[in-house]
């Protein structure tokens, strides 16, 4: 389909190409809304013409639940026309030829095609009329920027200004020289280990340093594919609120005690009195 | 007297060349819709984004900002470890422990040496737990239901690696808060079932925590872990965009 079959409504197109050219719109943007508005006064000279094409989209694209298939369906038919030069049915291409078998790859380089364009076009002018559409809730959007990179700016810039005051004040801890040969009473792991060494205290050490980890990390990993409620709403979900925080809050609360609560020999101690056994 | 005009930078092959068509930077940016939309489009840091994002994303109360601090946090603890790592050695053999040599090194005589590894130390605590609530937060608002429960198992993995990362960057100090903490932390590793011996080894390139352990977890800690984590780290922002960006509204 060549250009001149698209257009149909040369004064039109001649009219608004002047009015874009004077207007000092690039020439290949002018030239694209030229072909649209031509397109336009042509398909409202002939309204039954518009008719006709919107019945046969209608008829390409089954109703319901279907749409999605219909959709893929559109993407090689609108390829295929576009790179014939800005066309406008799309909706032709029947169904049965998107599915077709793929030959099997014979590690041949294909020859191009005898006659073929030299070139194709990337993109062309798609009058809205000749578009498949596909419907998607457009929802309540706002622009990326400003509305959240400043945002993100903000909180980045807060984060980062008061890491820096704080690393001006507080010295993180740089002990003695390591020595392998004398233990440090109380000799703690790092402050998110300290949940797992708290266990140490009550279970066996295969069960809190191996079993009980493994379990964690397979356990949340699962979490998406053991909860099939599809609802994300607090109140239908009592169940796994609160199971979550549970767990969660033992957790911090394991941590908690493994950081401030124990002392030399890994004794229970009071921090208000005995003293915090404890660096990060 | 002709006056000169001044070259028009914007006009000029380099400047077009640098910005592509598009760009807010050829013409300028004037605040409508479309350049709204290009800003984020034709920035490459920008472009992580979709053009435009829901609303209710935008509150504070449902993200709390921590999946982007986390990353933020990533990526200043990049920056400050490269700056460290000019002047450490991780190196403790007999006749000298230059890795805590360099750390004192650090601490008195590196301009900002200090500052910037408290800076590193602070951070990395802190991202261990952003990355934590982010996952809480994630949990709270259903955010792991289809069709992103992949990107839930992926941020596990990101969670593990983040532990690994801050547990590996522990020993580097080479003092004894670091050397006992890690075999406190490792000990563990000897209670695997049929493979105890196996695992400690390969954890500590040895029985004990040695200057073996110390070259091992270096390697992991400044390349190999930050890699497998920067892989991951696509994945996850890619599946966010894939999966139709931020969850909810609740």
């Amino acid at each position: 389909m060549t250009w001149e079959e698209v257009n149909k409504d040369l004064d039109a197109y001649q009219a608004a190409l002047t009015a874009q050219t004077s207007s000092g719109v690039d020439r290949r943007v002018a030239e694209g809304r030229a072909r649209r508005a031509g397109i336009r006064a042509y398909l409202k000279a002939h309204p039954e013409e518009e008719a006709a094409h919107a019945a046969e989209a209608r008829s390409a694209a089954p109703a319901g639940a279907a749409a999605p298939a219909a959709a893929a369906v559109g993407v090689p038919a609108a390829a295929a026309a576009t790179g014939n030069g800005g066309a406008v049915a799309v909706a032709a291409a029947p169904i049965t030829a998107a599915v077709r078998e793929a030959p099997l790859p014979t590690g041949n380089i294909p020859e191009p095609k005898k006659g073929a364009p030299d070139k194709h076009r990337l993109l062309a002018i798609v009058p809205p009329e000749g578009i498949q559409r596909v419907e998607r809730e457009q929802g309540d959007r706002v622009h990326t920027w400003p509305h959240l990179l400043l945002e993100e700016f903000i909180a980045m810039a807060i984060l980062f200004a008061g890491l820096l005051v704080f690393s001006s004040l507080i010295n993180a801890p740089l002990r003695e020289l390591a020595n392998p040969n004398l233990t440090p009473n109380p000799s703690k792991a790092p402050w998110y280990f300290l949940g797992l060494q708290e266990l140490l205290r009550y279970f066996h050490p295969m069960v809190a340093g191996i079993v009980i980890p493994t379990f964690i990390l397979v356990g949340l990993a699962a979490v998406p594919y053991v909860d099939r409620n599809p609802s994300i709403k607090p109140g239908d979900r009592k169940v796994a609120i609160t199971l979550f925080t549970i767990l969660f809050m033992f957790g911090a609360i394991l941590t908690i005690i493994g950081c401030f609560f124990r002392g030399p020999g890994y004794n229970w101690t009071w921090p208000w009195t005995q003293g915090v056994f404890f660096e990060l | 007297m002709a006056k000169i005009q001044p070259p028009n930078l914007r006009e000029s092959e380099v400047w077009k060349s640098i910005f592509r068509p598009g760009s807010i930077y050829r013409k300028g940016y004037k605040d409508t819709s479309r350049d709204r939309a290009l800003a984020t489009m034709n920035n490459v840091l920008w472009h992580l984004h979709p053009t435009k994002v829901k609303r209710h994303g935008l509150k504070l109360t449902y993200t709390f900002c921590l999946g982007g601090l986390s990353f933020f946090l990533f990526v200043l603890l990049t920056v400050t470890g490269i700056f460290l790592m000019f002047f450490y050695r991780p190196m403790a053999d007999i006749g000298g422990a230059q890795a805590y040599t360099d750390m004192q090194t650090i601490r008195t005589a590196v301009f900002f040496g200090d500052l910037v590894r408290n800076m590193h130390r602070w951070g990395a605590h802190l991202m261990v737990l952003s990355v934590t609530l982010h996952m809480a937060r994630v949990f709270y608002t259903g955010a792991y239901k289809p069709p992103r429960e992949f990107n839930w198992v992926v941020g596990v993995v990101l969670l593990f690696l983040t532990l690994g990362l801050s547990f590996t960057g522990y020993l580097l100090p080479w003092d004894q808060l670091a050397i006992w903490a890690v075999t406190v932390g490792t000990s563990l590793a000897g209670y695997s079932p049929f493979i105890a011996k196996q695992a400690n080894f390969l954890l500590l390139g040895g029985a004990i925590v040695s200057p073996n352990t110390l070259l091992r977890w270096y390697v992991l800690h400044v390349l190999a872990l930050p890699f497998v984590l920067v892989l991951f780290l696509a994945v996850h922002f890619w599946r966010i965009r894939k999966d139709g960006g931020i969850s909810g509204p609740l």
